[in-house]
């Protein structure tokens, strides 16, 4: 265990080892592990900004699916409404339609009956005229006897 | 397995001093002026290998996905930052690569330790010509000793900055004790003591740990000289050693480089 001149190199090697570490190992690598250490913190930072837009995008569809479901309902609502309403214009015009139709069927049956009476009372007084004529034998003429035929057929 | 030490008397002390001896080369007339050659090759080898490596992988890292080695250098590069910033808070531009510098080259200057050590004295002798050939430079007290300087140094340089020169005096006078005249001759006779003391235990604990580990497989080698069921008797007890000797390997440079921050830190904290 003599001490010599080495123990001068050693000290000075371990100088010349320190500054090599010091100026071109540490720095590089330092800046590297930084870099990446930077690397990733960004790279969680966007993911959690990626979930937390996830989450507010599944908000807005939610919202969408509800306002459209809404809106469907409401059509459906109206155009229900709507048949609704047509039915009912549809029934009332058959039935005005209906009433119209039978009205006038039973105007013209009316006027038909009307008719039929008229003629009938023609024909009776026709015949009522005949017959006194048979009964009588002898002519009767309307003309004088107007008044009392239309009293028969006003009896009629 | 001692059979290539003929030229030495084949005797217990013969074999571990031969291991225990330094390849010197001396450059100057006094016991002072000469260099362990064998250290200071193993050390600067084991430096550039671990460095560069690191130097080699920083060169093409990349902030994406890294690769095996480069996961391998920044599990080193984090481990030694965690431990600069439990203890040093202030820039640690310049602190924590000093730890890491100290953690890598001490923990591969203590790993020559698990190479065996006559296998290689004998590839160290008939492959390098090398008689003799130390391999584990840690201990080999020049080795932790220029640590340890270099960090007191370091420390020295750091208090003067940190504190001024004036404040340096003043710390050297006034604590731990206080102000007080009267107490300037003991609070710098304790400041001594602590400055003293300070290198020497960073460097003694290492070197101790070291060498005493290398004597303890050379002392299990020697079982190889009683025969075969001693070579197989030591064989095993050279490997449970090794194994436990990894723990204290990375322990020895894990608490020298902590001690490498402390005392730098220490050196930033006033009083």
């Amino acid at each position: 265990m003599n001490i010599n001149l080495t123990l001068v190199a050693q000290f000075l090697w371990f100088f010349a080892f320190v500054w090599f570490t010091a100026r071109f190992v540490w720095p590089p690598l330092m800046r590297a592990v930084e870099d990446r250490q930077k690397k990733i913190a960004d790279g969680l930072a966007a993911a959690e900004k990626g979930q937390q837009e996830l989450v507010s995008a599944n908000g807005r569809v939610e919202e969408l699916v509800r306002g459209a479901k809404a809106q469907s309902q409401e059509l459906i609502a109206n155009a229900q409404k709507r048949a609704d309403e047509m039915v009912e214009q549809a029934k009332t015009a058959a039935k005005t339609e209906g009433e119209r139709q039978i009205a006038a069927a039973r105007a013209s049956i009316e006027q038909e009956i009307q008719q039929a009476r008229e003629q009938l009372r023609g024909q009776v007084a026709q015949l009522a005229m005949t017959g006194a004529e048979q009964i009588l034998m002898r002519e009767i003429d309307p003309a004088k006897h107007k008044d009392v035929l239309d009293k028969l057929s006003a009896r009629l | 397995m001692a059979a290539e030490h003929a030229e030495h008397a084949l005797t217990p002390t013969g074999y571990i001093s031969h291991h225990l001896s330094f390849l010197t080369k001396p450059v100057g007339d006094t016991p002072f002026m000469s260099v362990n050659v064998d250290s200071l090759v193993m050390s600067v080898l084991l430096g550039i290998l671990g460095i560069g490596f690191m130097w080699l992988v920083v060169r093409g890292a990349t902030a994406g996905v890294p690769g095996k080695r480069q996961a391998f250098v920044e599990l080193a590069i984090d481990f030694v930052n965690d431990q600069v910033k439990s203890i040093f808070h202030g820039d640690i531009r310049f602190v924590a690569p000093l730890a890491l510098t100290v953690f890598i080259w001490v923990l591969l200057m203590n790993s020559m330790d698990f190479l065996p050590v006559d296998i290689m004295a004998w590839i160290y002798k008939n492959v390098f010509g090398l008689e003799y050939w130390r391999q584990v430079p840690t201990s080999d007290i020049n080795t932790t000793f220029a640590l340890a300087l270099a960090v007191w140094v370091l420390m020295l340089y750091y208090t003067v900055k940190v504190k001024g020169l004036g404040g340096f005096i003043h710390e050297l006078f006034c604590s731990p004790f206080g102000g007080n005249p009267l107490l300037w001759i003991p609070n710098f006779l304790f400041n001594l003591v602590e400055y003293i003391s300070k290198p020497l235990s960073h460097s003694l604990r290492l070197y101790g740990n070291m060498y005493a580990g290398e004597i303890i497989f050379l002392l299990l080698g020697l079982w190889a000289a009683t025969g075969v069921a001693g070579t197989i008797f030591g064989a095993i007890l050279s490997t449970g050693w090794a194994i436990f000797h990894i723990l204290i390997v990375a322990l020895q440079a894990y608490i020298f480089m902590m001690l490498t921050i402390v005392y730098v830190a220490m050196a930033h904290e006033s009083h």
